[in-house]
C-alpha cells in the first residue's frame, strides 16, 4: 500500500494541453501512472500526449467515461480554484493542485467545499505526490525516488527533492512522498498526512520537512508525541536564519509577531521525540539512529 | 505588501468605516497648513504621525501632539527626516487629536489554523497585540467568519459583547467588524488591523456630547498573490521604503531579500533557498541574501540575479545551489557563464547543480572552469571558506 496515490490511481489531468501540463503528464506516464484522461474545455473528443490520452470538456465526463478517481491541476492561479471545485463536483476523491500564486481568500471557500464533499485536496502551490514504483502525480522528479517504507511529508518543493535524494542515496526507499504546499491555506496539513501514514501498514518511518511560519509543525509534533510512539521519525525545518516579518518566497513562510520561528518548531519536535537534522543530508542517519531498519 | 496608515485608512473609508479625516504632509509648511485646517474646524490639538511601514513609531518619537500651527510645523520638522528602524520619515499624517475615552483592538487575519478569516478583538487596545498575546492571552477574543457566508452579524455581536461593549456602541461595533471583513475581501488583504478602535467624545447636536467608535489607526497588509486583480492598489507601493533591489527583483520575477552577510546565494525553490542560508550560517558564514530564482528559470533570469547579488559590495563569495526539476541545470549553467562574462567585479563562486540536465551543466561548468560541489553541505562549506579567503 501507500497513501493518496498508488496502483489504483486513475488520473485526470486538468490543463493537459498547457506547457506544464503536457510536460509533467509525459513524465507521469513514463513512471507508470495510469493517466486516463485530460480536460480542456472546448477540445473534448480530441486527444493529448501523442494520441494516448483522451481529452474531455469537463471533469465530470472524465470521471464518468474514463473512470478517473484522482485529478492533478496545472491551471493558472485565476482558474485553479474553479478547477478544484469542478473536480469536487465530479466526485473526484483526491485532487492535487500544483498551481502557485492563488490568492489566500480564494482558497478559504474552496477548502470548505472540499471538506464538505469529503474529498481530499493536496496543495495548492505544491510539487505533488509520488508513491515510488506505483504512481507519480505532480512534478517531483522521478529519478530521486526508490520504493521503500519511509513516508515523506514536506511544505517545500526542491528541498523535498534534496531530502528524498539523500534517502535514496543512503538506500532508504519511500512509501509515499507528499508535498503539501507552501501557501497559508492548504487542503491537507502535516497532521492529516501523519494520520494517513500512521494507518498505512507499509509506512514504517516518517520524515517531515517543515519551514518557518504558522504552527502546523507544532501541531504535528503534538500528534507524533501521542500517536506515533515507536515510529522512527526525523525532521528538518528550513529558515533558522530567516529575518522576521519577511515572506521567504512561499506565501506561508513568514515569522510574524515573533511566532512561527524555526527555533520554536525544532523545540516542539524534539520535545515530541522527533530527531531534527541540521542539514537535510543528515536525515537518513537520524532515521537509523531512531531505530529504523530498512 | 504593506501599505501606509493613510492608504489603509482610505481603504477603510471606502467600505464606509468611521475614520476621522486626515491630511498627509511632506514638509513643515505643509504640516502647519494641514494643522490650520483642523484648528479652524474646531480641533483643540492636532496629532502628527510619521508614515513608515515599520512598527514602534510611537516609542521612537514619531507620533506627537501640537497645539498651534506653529508648534505643528516645529514638531513636523523634527519628525520629518527622523530615522525609525533604518527608515527615513518622508511624510506625516496630520489629524485632529481625538478625545479618547477607551481604546480597543480589532483585527482581521487570514487564519491558517481554522482556514478561515478570523477576527480578533481585545479591550486592551492601543498597545501591540503581540504584547497582549504574550502577557494576557485571555484578553484576546476571536471569532472565525463562515467560509461561505462571511462574518455574520451575530458573530460580530458576540465579539463586541466579549470585549465589554454594550448599547449604544454595540451596533456600530458590528458594522465596523463587518466593514473590516469587507475591506479584507475587497482588497485581498492578509491583515486588516485597527488599533486603536476608540470610543471618543464628540460634540453632537445642540452642544450635547456624544460617544462614538472610530478607527484611529489602520494597518493593512495585502496578499501579493491578489495584487494583479487590484491594479489600483499598486499606487500604494511605497518605493521610498523599498530596498532598491526590490524593484529589480520584481522585474526579474524572482524572490530576493537583501540581508547583511557576505555570501551571495542563488537557489531554486524557497525552502531550499532558506536551507542554503541556514547551512552557510552553520559553517560559520553569513548569507548576504535570500534568492529563489523560481521554477523553470531561464538563463536571462540567472544572469540578472547574479547582477543583483554582485551589486552588494559586501558580497565576498557566491553560492549557487540548484536542484533541477522544472529548472534545467544546463540553462542555469549557461546563465552563469553569460553573467561572468559581463561581470565587472571578480568574486569567487561555488556552483552545485543536480537533477534535470545536471550532466550537461557539469560539462559546461568544467569547460568554463567554475568551482563546483556535489553535496549541499560541501557547497556551503566551500562558499564559507571562499568568503573568508577573499576577506584576507
Amino acid at each position: 500500500m501507500s497513501i493518496l496515490v498508488g496502483s489504483d490511481t486513475r488520473l485526470v489531468v486538468q490543463g493537459i494541453t498547457g506547457r506544464e501540463g503536457e510536460f509533467h503528464t509525459r513524465a507521469s506516464i513514463a513512471y507508470g501512472t495510469k493517466v486516463v484522461a485530460g480536460t480542456r474545455p472546448g477540445k473534448g473528443g480530441q486527444t493529448a500526449i501523442d494520441g494516448t490520452v483522451p481529452i474531455y470538456d469537463t471533469v465530470a465526463e472524465a470521471a464518468r467515461q474514463a473512470g478517473a478517481n484522482t485529478s492533478v491541476i496545472y491551471i493558472p492561479a485565476g482558474g485553479a480554484p474553479d478547477a478544484i471545485l469542478e473536480a469536487v463536483d465530479a466526485g473526484i476523491a483526491t485532487i492535487v493542485c500544483i498551481t502557485e500564486g492563488i490568492p489566500a481568500l480564494d482558497m478559504i471557500p474552496v477548502v470548505e467545499a472540499v471538506r464538505r464533499a469529503g474529498a481530499r485536496l493536496i496543495g495548492p502551490n505544491c510539487p505533488g505526490v509520488t508513491s515510488p514504483g506505483r504512481a507519480k502525480v505532480g512534478i517531483i522528479p522521478a529519478s530521486i525516488h526508490m520504493p521503500g517504507r519511509v513516508g515523506v511529508v514536506s511544505r517545500s518543493g526542491t528541498l523535498t527533492y534534496e531530502a528524498v535524494q539523500a534517502m535514496t542515496d543512503a538506500g532508504l526507499g519511500q512509501s509515499t512522498c507528499v508535498g503539501i504546499g507552501g501557501d497559508p491555506i492548504i487542503g491537507t496539513t502535516f497532521l492529516d498526512v501523519l494520520k494517513l501514514f500512521r494507518d498505512d501498514p507499509e509506512t514504517e518511518a516518517i520524515v517531515m520537512i517543515g519551514e518557518i511560519g504558522g504552527s502546523a509543525e507544532e501541531e504535528a509534533a503534538a500528534f507524533a508525541a501521542e500517536h506515533l510512539k515507536g515510529v522512527p521519525m526525523a525532521a528538518f525545518i528550513a529558515g533558522r536564519t530567516a529575518p522576521p516579518g519577511r515572506r521567504m518566497g512561499h506565501a506561508g513562510a513568514i515569522i510574524s509577531g515573533g511566532s512561527g520561528t524555526a527555533a520554536e518548531k525544532i523545540a516542539a519536535l524534539e520535545a515530541a521525540g522527533v530527531r531534527v537534522a541540521d542539514s537535510p543530508t543528515q536525515l537518513p542517519r537520524l532515521l537509523l539512529e531512531a531505530g529504523y531498519r530498512p | 505588501m504593506k501599505i501606509q496608515e493613510a492608504d489603509a485608512k482610505s481603504l477603510l473609508l471606502a467600505q464606509g468605516l468611521p475614520v476621522p479625516s486626515w491630511i498627509v504632509a511632506r514638509t513643515p509648511a505643509e504640516v502647519a497648513a494641514a494643522a490650520r485646517t483642523f484648528f479652524e474646524a474646531g480641533a483643540g490639538k492636532v496629532v502628527i504621525k510619521a508614515q513608515v511601514l515599520v512598527g514602534g513609531r510611537g516609542k521612537a518619537g514619531g507620533v506627537k501632539l501640537a497645539g498651534s500651527p506653529e508648534e505643528a510645523a516645529e514638531v513636523g520638522s523634527r519628525i520629518l527626516g527622523m530615522d525609525i528602524k533604518g527608515i527615513t520619515v518622508r511624510k506625516v499624517l496630520v489629524g485632529a487629536a481625538a478625545d479618547i475615552i477607551k481604546e480597543y483592538y480589532l483585527g482581521a487575519i487570514v487564519d491558517r489554523g481554522s482556514r478561515r478569516i478570523t477576527l480578533m478583538a481585545s479591550a486592551e487596545g492601543g498597545v501591540e497585540i503581540e504584547e497582549v498575546a504574550r502577557q494576557n492571552p485571555g484578553a484576546i477574543h476571536r471569532v472565525s467568519a463562515d467560509p461561505l457566508l462571511g462574518l455574520l452579524a451575530f458573530q460580530a455581536r458576540t465579539l463586541g459583547l466579549a470585549i465589554g461593549l454594550r448599547d449604544p456602541l454595540l451596533a456600530p461595533f458590528v458594522t465596523i467588524a463587518q466593514g473590516l471583513f469587507a475591506t479584507m475581501k475587497a482588497n485581498d488583504a492578509d491583515l486588516v488591523e485597527v488599533n486603536p478602535l476608540a470610543i471618543v467624545t464628540e460634540s453632537g447636536p445642540g452642544d450635547a456630547e456624544v460617544q462614538r467608535l472610530v478607527c484611529l489607526d489602520a494597518k493593512i497588509t495585502l496578499d501579493d498573490s491578489g495584487l494583479s486583480r487590484h491594479p489600483s492598489l499598486e499606487a500604494f507601493r511605497d518605493l521610498d521604503e523599498e530596498d532598491p533591489t526590490d524593484a529589480q527583483a520584481r522585474k526579474l520575477g524572482i524572490n530576493f531579500i537583501h540581508l547583511d552577510g557576505t555570501i551571495g546565494c542563488m537557489v531554486n525553490g524557497a525552502g531550499l533557498a532558506m536551507t542554503t542560508m541556514d547551512l552557510v550560517k552553520r559553517f560559520g558564514g553569513e548569507p548576504a541574501n535570500f534568492l529563489d530564482i523560481g521554477g523553470g528559470a531561464r538563463h536571462e533570469t540567472v544572469a540578472g540575479s547574479m547582477e543583483l547579488i554582485l551589486a552588494d559590495p559586501k558580497v565576498k563569495a557566491i553560492l549557487v545551489n540548484i536542484f533541477g526539476g522544472i529548472t534545467r541545470g544546463d540553462e542555469v549553467a549557461a546563465g552563469l557563464i553569460e553573467a561572468r562574462a559581463q561581470q565587472t567585479r571578480n568574486v569567487p563562486m561555488v556552483v552545485r547543480i543536480v537533477g534535470t540536465n545536471a550532466a550537461e551543466a557539469a560539462r559546461l561548468l568544467k569547460e568554463a572552469r567554475f568551482e563546483t560541489a556535489t553535496s549541499l553541505d560541501e557547497a556551503a562549506e566551500k562558499a564559507v571558506a571562499l568568503s573568508k579567503g577573499s576577506a584576507r
